[in-house]
């Protein structure tokens, strides 16, 4: 009868403000406008009333060896950790995609790490890992010399150890989901038509994961941000020097009171997530389209 | 007649069983070590964090890794909970600060997230882009300028610089909204036409049918702000105020001896609503897939 209704909503312009606004003061208050000043910052010197100097604090940042090192150090960490960690989990999720005894509690003990805090088991890490922990102890039983995990360049693979321990659950998760999604009979086809085991992985799980994959691989490059707890609660505020990423040295500009350089190195990070981000989407939207 | 593949699911699983013991081996230890006397945690693990020097005829000397205690004690306990109030001060500090962000971001998210999912307005996508890319930041990114708005308001070292901020965190908003869209159009439609306005419609139809949703954004944000150590370490530098995720990163180096019994009671309460509520926590993972 009337067909007017069946539309879709448009122009709730009113109602969509209402319910918006309480979020959107509070996202400006505390985010949006925060990063704003931290932009108008990180082009302005330190002086009083700040005097624009272009790209002067960039080319200070990008001069200084300190933060050449926390940068160098967080791309090898995550270079490292989120390939390793991205097929760890694949592998988890398709053994567990299969029927398994102890399944369910398999699923949840990958899972549990997820939710235990850092700060908890960061004992248990120090008995291992400490000078005169187990790990030393089992290295000499057998003849071997001590390795200073936490003071050499094994530190970083320590880190590595740790995100992968608390993160491999949270990918496990997704890729179960996109597995789950790929229809059954694909595989029977293909197993009719002769196909072997590794192919019908490559041409029918990878590919139908692929959508999936991307958003894995955006979140465990964003968790691999977020290390700071595990490295600041493992080493503290000055770790060894292979630990020293990022978080560490905005987190000593910020005590050092050393704005420009904070923020400059902020906007820096900030632009490189949102050129990652919107490339990967991009490129997610562009393999779908292809391949529906 | 089918038995190979009968043993290769044996051998997998075996390896999964140990892989999973590998994976809750810390957690396991610290509630173990938790029912040891102090004398004992004294005896295995005083020499983390010291140098023995072998070099001049000191002995070779290591930690002991000790999987059962000698016999139990709840000694631990009674002295963290009963003889040293710091520790349940704290906890509660702790609960003071996670239960009103909990509450307050699944209100405020919820409501943002309906403008999102549901309603037409100009520049809904672009605003949503940028909720979605300040979920994507580190902590330090905004480290100054946050510091000085919260300064500004009058806020510093005191728990609403870290509760405020935390009930207007994006990432509410941003499930919320991935899990309302899945609602078709046809039940806001039909209430529409039944002359519901858009708070009877938000109240009476989003919101019962969004409560899967909102048990998962609460077991996600609970785990996620009862872990968090960035925020108190910097915005409240008063120790009468700070939550355990601190007190935990001092305890762990001055008093061991205490510090599994503590560690324990600081992961207990996540573990147990994890276990109580793993499906919406899985499902909410799930949910939290960019695609949608």
């Amino acid at each position: 009868m009337n067909s007017l209704h069946f539309r879709p909503p448009r122009g709730d312009g009113v109602a969509a403000a209402l319910f918006l606004l309480p979020s959107l003061i509070g996202f400006s208050v505390f985010y949006l406008i925060p990063f704003l000043l931290g932009l108008y910052e990180s082009f302005t010197d330190g002086s009083l009333g700040g005097e624009f100097v272009g790209i002067g604090n960039y080319a200070d940042l990008l001069h200084s060896a300190s933060f050449r090192k926390a940068a160098g150090n967080t791309v090898i960490f995550t270079a490292i950790s989120v390939p390793l960690l991205i097929a760890m989990s694949l592998a988890l999720a398709i053994v567990l995609n299969r029927p398994l005894f102890l399944r369910s509690w398999l699923r949840t003990s990958f899972i549990l790490p997820l939710v235990v805090p850092v700060a908890s088991v960061v004992t248990v890490w120090q008995i291992f890992f400490d000078w005169n922990g187990t790990l030393n102890a089992w290295l000499h039983g057998m003849g071997h010399n001590r390795i200073d995990w936490m003071q050499s360049n094994w530190s970083m693979s320590i880190v590595v150890v740790m995100y992968i321990w608390k993160n491999v659950g949270y990918d496990m998760i997704l890729l179960l989901a996109g597995l789950q999604s790929i229809p059954k009979d694909y595989y029977e086809t293909a197993s009719l038509e002769g196909a072997g085991r590794w192919h019908r992985f490559r041409h029918i799980t990878l590919v139908y994961l692929t959508p999936t994959l991307f958003f894995v691989l955006l979140i465990s490059i964003i968790h691999s941000f977020k290390v700071f707890r595990e490295t600041y609660l493992l080493a503290g505020d000055y770790p060894y020097d292979r630990l020293y990423m990022l978080q560490h040295y905005m987190n000593n500009m910020f005590f050092e009171l050393d704005v420009q350089k904070l923020t400059a190195a902020a906007t820096l990070m900030v632009a490189c997530i949102v050129v990652l981000t919107s490339g990967l989407l991009r490129a997610e939207r562009r393999f779908r389209e292809n391949t529906e | 007649m089918n038995d190979r593949p009968r043993l290769s699911g044996l051998i997998l699983t075996l390896l999964l069983v140990a892989l999973a013991a590998a994976v809750l081996f810390p957690i396991g230890l610290t509630l173990v070590s938790s029912l040891m006397s102090e004398a004992e945690i004294g005896l295995n693990y005083d020499l983390i964090g010291k140098m023995v020097d072998t070099a001049n005829g000191g002995q070779e000397a290591f930690v002991n890794l000790k999987l059962l205690p000698d016999w139990l004690t709840l000694a631990q306990y009674s002295q963290v909970l009963i003889l040293s109030p710091k520790f349940l001060s704290m906890f509660w500090n702790s609960a003071g600060l996670v239960v009103p962000i909990v509450a307050g971001q699944a209100l405020v998210g919820s409501m943002a997230a309906y403008a999102f999912a549901k309603l037409r307005f100009p520049g809904r996508d672009k605003l949503f882009f940028v909720y979605l890319m300040t979920m994507l930041m580190p902590f330090q990114v905004t480290l100054v300028p946050n510091y000085l708005v919260l300064h500004e308001l009058g806020l510093m070292n005191r728990p609403s610089a870290i509760i405020l901020p935390g009930i207007f965190g994006a990432f509410g908003v941003f499930m919320m909204r991935q899990f309302m869209s899945h609602i078709p159009y046809a039940l806001t439609e039909a209430a529409r036409i039944d002359g519901a306005g858009q708070l009877t419609i938000f109240a009476r139809v989003i919101l019962p049918l969004a409560k899967p949703g909102l048990a998962a954004l609460t077991v996600l944000l609970f785990v996620d702000y009862w872990n968090m150590i960035e925020q108190p370490l910097i915005f409240l530098q008063d120790a009468g105020k700070q939550p355990l995720s601190l007190y935990l990163a001092q305890i762990n180096q001055s008093a061991r001896g205490v510090g599994f019994a503590a560690s324990s009671l600081y992961m207990a309460p996540m573990v147990l609503l994890f276990l109580y509520a793993e499906s919406y926590f899985v499902e909410g993972i799930q949910h939290s897939g960019i695609k949608g």
